[in-house]
């Protein structure tokens, strides 16, 4: 049971982190001027709630499942995600909005969070793995 | 289209005809030198070169030229194309006296052996003997006439020289044959044309040259008002190094001038501008520019001098450049930083405290622009900066791009220049003597063929806008000015009303009267027919005059109250797509039905808490539809008209993001509120006859190291500095604030260049740049000494108006009171050296205190009941979209007392004497119940008129009795045959013509309704719930000395 509970984990981890690598990309194509902010944001707002429910998933999962260490580690990163969503104001067309997405920095901070997810992903990733490993030596 | 006339007089010639007469002079000589005919290879592509002609777009210039008497001969030096900027002095007028006498030589100085194109050695000799030795003949006069027509200057709109009997001769000229023009008769014909005015022009050119070579500096001595400002930038361009084929443009002649020859072959590069040394006359006038430092350097202490405010408009501070280059620079009015010196590090500007930013006004309407007609644009080939005033020409044939610092080549056929008419001299092209140029764009700047001007008028026909009653004024408006309104043959126009329903109206040619068609699936909108809804208005004016005659009538009887705004819109956009254009929406109440429906938010008893108050947009449609419209090249102008809340939060985000305007008109009726309809007529005879730029997208570039963050005004930033304007007007405004990304360290200018690609109305891409070059300084003292302190009010409101939304209004207010609070104490930590009392503050910063305070009771972030919440937005997008001038006019307006108007210190402009009275504080102190007091707010005019006003005033000026008698609204002054009369309306008719718009003179007295609003400004005073500005300074001054 343990295992397969990290083998879905681990599926879903390697799901966030294209995901992740995903945005970065496409938020330097904008950086670059590849592509325009109207295409970026509407590319990007798709995928929020994927990665909403995805990571909101897992989260669950290791309550459940009740593996508290990790649990409490994705709490912050989940709770960001949600608080992200439900602060986007009523005019703006999704956390990434294209008419305010130049201003004030915003394109940056978009970036580091996105590169800040990746790491952290990639850390759960190798947890994870080790986890379902031992796990699966355990069974 | 244009010819280039020739005066019999002479005194009129145009600048083609001065050189006429220089080449026709020479013509002989040069028609069959190898070297020309090479130049004639290439002349073939600059041939469309220089065509100045300036369309009907910009009227203005007749006037502008017929006003000078020697308009002729002031386009001598720089031929009509490339006019200089208003600003500058006609250029070389006074040139005229003295070559008069050289009239003889000139002919026998261009006969001279001198066979070869560009070699002006040989004039030499007969160079010494002229009268005024400072006429040198050093450059190139020389030029084959075949050249002369390769630009058409714009002053054949001159009606003078087009009827002149020579210009049949000039046609002819015209037509390519000239362009292989060895044909000898053409040439004499020519001569004769050129004749009267040759000498004079001949000697002006080489007088020019000359100048140039030499920096202006001679001339300026010997006969100042004849500085030309083409010559003017020269100085650090003589390339020390000139191939053998080139030198006799320069040197040997200006030796023989017995000029020092260290004031020549300055070293180029980069450094060229910040050197001093240029000889005398270049000192001391650069010293009168330098004079104002000292009164900089002085340290104020606010609270003991209270009378900051100058009696005269405050200028702009001037950038602590070089006097020549500062010539070059761009109108303040155009492009203006809030920082005139640019700190040299992010962390020295992170201790000023102080926004970095630009203010722009890229599209005003200019009296004299020059255009250039070219078939390459030379831009930078790794940032694609424009070529501008401020780059450096390290040799000849390559240039150093003064942001990105790449080294390119100079095209062939930018080795011409057209307006000497000498090749090899690259930095002396328009391009690079003017900050301010409009190209014509080749097709390569066209993503499809330019569009036709397309104008879509959407109406709300709702029983609540008929009550109100504003169709007839609009319909009238429009039948007033269809033929004024900007466009050619190909001008579209079409019409949408709609109330729960969407009525379309077509236009085809031959039906008798206009067709209505009526879509009641607001649901899924549709098109009901492709064709003949927007049809052109040439062919169908008839249809389409009749329809304005009709649409005020035909819905007075309805009953529906509904109003599908969403559907309308989309509808509109649907018609538009195709080709893009203008759509002018007018409604008045909030919209109710189908897609966009929107709720009433706004709690009257709530207006007076900051925080809960709804400034952010409810919904997300008009966003989106808005950025839909952008990507099709479609703007909307929104103009609001409604008593009740109609949240222009979420409306104003179509016009926002869409580039198109916003107006509103609170409470308008066409019988109980006569003010607001005459404000409408006059705003939208502006709004229709404006020039408009279609299809435009503006860039901002600037010097590597610094980096846009943030823009500010109707647009939508497609890509990082990329913004789209589907529609650009004369009367917006933009602003950006930037961060110094890299050091500058190693660099002393800094550049920006906004550059705004767009259609005109008659179907031309365009271009039009603007190059703004900044010091760069290292100290903090520097930093404060070139705060520009309207710029830095400008960029803090744009910036509150964005914190308001994102934050909350209260936010936006303590970060403006922030702003002068950190700023002042950074400047007494750091750049005072003695920690005096009271609250001391640069000089350039003396005003800044005022203008926060200023703001802080602008209808924008005012707090206290008395604004209704769409008001207040209206005040914020007027924030984002005004131009600095007009923005800060709203927010500190000026004061004068008119009462006692004299001629003193008048000036006088076109025989008029227009009276100057100084301005005065914000206070109610200044008022006196005696007087009569004129506030100017930019959009309006308030007369104040107090209680014991002289009688004087009241019978000479406002034509009444007595105090009693005038009346409760008035907007106009009796023209009396007084000379009071004549005063006041001189002033204000010269307040009015400053600005594009028409502001409307209130006349107010003590129990008019007005009288609040006149009240409202006086920003120096305690109201119920804000503080006078001497509490103000107490309460920065209480925080400074923390």
């Amino acid at each position: 049971m343990e295992a397969v509970v990290f083998v879905f984990s681990l599926l879903d981890c390697c799901a966030l982190i294209f995901l992740s690598v995903y945005f970065i990309i496409t938020l330097s194509d904008l950086e670059c001027d590849y592509i325009n902010a109207r295409s970026c944001c509407s590319k990007l707002n798709k995928w929020v709630i994927p990665e909403l429910v995805g990571h909101t998933l897992v989260t669950v999962l290791m309550l459940i499942s009740l593996h508290w260490f990790i649990f409490l580690l994705n709490l912050p990163v989940a709770a960001w995600n949600i608080y992200r969503y439900i602060m986007v104001p009523s005019g703006n067309m999704g956390v990434f909005d294209p008419t305010e997405i130049h201003n004030r920095g915003q394109l940056k901070s978009h970036m580091k969070e996105a590169m800040i997810k990746l790491g952290f992903h990639l850390l759960c990733f190798f947890m994870y793995l080790y986890s379902m490993i031992l796990a699966l030596i355990n069974d | 289209m244009s010819q280039p006339g020739i005066p019999a007089s002479g005194g009129s010639s145009t600048g083609l005809q001065a050189q006429n007469g220089a080449a026709s002079a020479s013509g002989s000589p040069y028609t069959n030198g190898p070297v020309q005919n090479a130049l004639m290879s290439s002349q073939v592509s600059v041939s469309q070169g220089y065509n100045s002609q300036l369309p009907g777009s910009y009227p203005h210039l007749i006037p502008a030229k017929t006003l000078n008497p020697v308009s002729g001969q002031s386009n001598s030096g720089g031929s009509q194309t490339v006019s200089p900027l208003s600003n500058y002095q006609g250029p070389g007028q006074a040139l005229y006296g003295p070559p008069v006498a050289s009239h003889p030589v000139t002919p026998s100085l261009h006969s001279g052996p001198s066979p070869q194109m560009p070699l002006p050695t040989s004039q030499n000799p007969a160079a010494t003997p002229m009268p005024s030795g400072s006429f040198l003949p050093g450059a190139s006069v020389s030029s084959p006439s075949n050249w002369q027509y390769n630009y058409l200057s714009q002053t054949n709109h001159c009606p003078r020289a087009s009827s002149q009997p020579t210009m049949t001769g000039n046609t002819n000229l015209m037509s390519p044959q000239y362009v292989s023009s060895g044909d000898s008769s053409l040439q004499n014909n020519i001569i004769k044309s050129g004749i009267i005015s040759n000498t004079n022009n001949g000697s002006m050119v080489v007088h020019n040259n000359y100048d140039e070579i030499e920096g202006g500096g001679f001339l300026a001595t010997s006969q100042p008002t004849t500085k030309n400002p083409t010559m003017s930038r020269s100085v650090g361009y003589s390339y020390p190094s000139l191939p053998p084929g080139y030198q006799n443009t320069a040197p040997p002649s200006t030796t023989g001038a017995g000029l020092p020859p260290s004031s020549l072959n300055y070293p180029s590069g980069p450094q060229a501008f910040t050197q001093t040394p240029l000889g005398a006359n270049h000192l001391t006038s650069s010293m009168s520019g330098l004079s104002l430092h000292p009164e900089g350097l002085r340290v104020i202490n606010l609270l003991q001098e209270r009378n900051m405010l100058p009696s005269t408009p405050l200028q702009p501070p001037v950038p602590n450049l070089h006097e020549d280059i500062q010539k070059l620079n761009c109108n303040p009015e155009l492009f203006r930083c809030t920082l005139t010196s640019i700190p040299q590090t992010q962390a020295l500007l992170n201790k000023a405290k102080l926004p970095l930013g630009l203010l722009l006004h890229p599209f005003k309407d200019l009296v004299q622009l020059p255009v250039v007609t070219s078939s390459t644009i030379v831009r930078c080939r790794s940032c694609r900066t424009y070529i501008n005033p401020f780059v450096s020409f390290l040799d000849q044939r390559r240039w150093k791009c003064n942001l990105c610092y790449r080294v390119n080549d100079v095209p062939e056929e930018f080795m011409y220049n057209p307006l000497t008419r000498v090749y090899g001299e690259p930095h002396r092209r328009p391009e690079v003597q003017n900050a301010t140029i409009e190209f014509m764009a080749p097709s390569e700047y066209m993503l499809r063929p330019p569009q036709p001007p397309v104008y879509l008028f959407v109406f709300d026909v709702s029983h609540n806008a008929i009550e109100t009653g504003y169709l007839n004024s609009v319909c009238q408006s429009l039948l007033d000015n269809l033929d004024l309104l900007p466009g050619n043959t190909r001008t579209k126009i079409g019409f949408i009303t709609f109330d729960s329903t969407i009525h379309f109206y077509s236009l085809q040619e031959g039906l008798s009267q206009p067709q209505m068609l009526i879509v009641s699936d607001i649901e899924d909108v549709f098109i009901p027919m492709p064709e003949n809804l927007l049809v052109n208005l040439n062919e169908s004016k008839e249809l389409v005059q009749d329809l304005l005659k009709t649409l005020p009538q035909m819905f007075t009887k309805t009953l529906e109250t509904q109003s599908a705004l969403g559907p309308a819109l989309q509808a509109a956009f649907k018609l538009m797509s195709p080709t893009g254009g203008r759509m002018s929406v007018f409604q008045t109440q909030l919209p109710t039905l189908g897609v966009g429906a929107l709720k009433p938010r706004e709690e009257p008893n709530q207006r007076s808490s900051a925080k809960e108050i709804h400034l952010t947009p409810s919904t997300d449609f008009y966003k989106k539809l808005a950025l839909d419209c952008s990507g099709q090249q479609v703007a909307v102008d929104l103009f609001l008209l409604s008593g009740q809340y109609s949240d222009l939060a979420s409306l104003g985000c179509i016009s926002r993001y869409s580039a198109g305007s916003v107006y509103y008109y609170p409470s308008y009726h066409h019988q109980h509120n006569p003010i607001q309809v005459q404000k409408l007529e006059k705003e939208l005879q502006r709004y229709l006859t404006r020039k408009i730029g279609f299809e435009a997208v503006m860039r901002i570039r600037c010097t590597k190291g610094l980096s846009i963050h943030t823009f500010h005004g109707n647009f939508f930033v497609r890509s990082t500095d990329l913004l789209s304007l589907p529609n650009v007007n004369p009367d917006a405004g933009y602003a950006v604030q930037m961060s110094v990304e890299e050091s500058l360290t190693d660099t002393q200018l800094v550049s920006f260049q906004s550059a705004l690609l767009y259609t005109s109305s008659k179907g031309e891409r365009r271009i039009r740049v603007h190059t703004l070059c900044l010091p760069v300084v290292s100290t903090l003292n520097e930093v404060f000494l070139g705060a520009d302190v309207q710029a830095i009010s400008g960029l803090l409101a744009n910036m509150a108006v964005d914190r308001s939304v994102t934050a909350s209004l209260s936010d936006a207010r303590d970060a403006l009171v922030n702003a002068v609070i950190d700023s002042l104490s950074a400047y007494r930590s750091s750049a005072l050296s003695n920690q005096q009392p009271g609250l001391m503050v640069p000089f350039s910063l003396r005003l800044f205190p005022l203008f926060v305070l200023a703001l802080l009771k602008q209808k924008s972030f005012q707090t206290g009941t008395n604004a209704r919440l769409d008001e207040r937005i209206f005040a914020m997008c007027q924030v984002k979209n005004q131009p600095l001038v007009y923005l800060m006019l709203t927010t500190h307006p000026s004061l004068y007392r008119v009462d006692n108007l004299s001629d003193e210190g008048a000036i006088s402009i076109n025989d008029r004497t227009i009276p100057q009275p100084p301005i005065l504080q914000l206070s109610v102190e200044k008022l006196s119940r005696d007087g009569a007091f004129l506030m100017d707010a930019g959009s309006v005019l308030m007369l104040w008129v107090g209680r014991n006003c002289g009688q004087n005033f009241l019978s000479q000026v406002l034509g009444v009795e007595n105090y009693a008698l005038i009346p409760q609204t008035m907007t106009d002054l009796p023209e009396l045959d007084t000379p009071e009369s004549a005063r006041t309306i001189a002033f204000i008719s010269w307040l009015r013509e400053q600005r594009p718009f028409y502001p409307i003179l209130y006349v107010i007295r003590d129990e008019s309704p007005m009288k609040a609003n006149f009240l409202q400004n006086m920003v120096e005073d305690r109201t119920e719930s804000a503080l006078s500005y001497y509490e103000f300074l107490l309460h920065i001054q209480q925080q400074v000395n923390k």
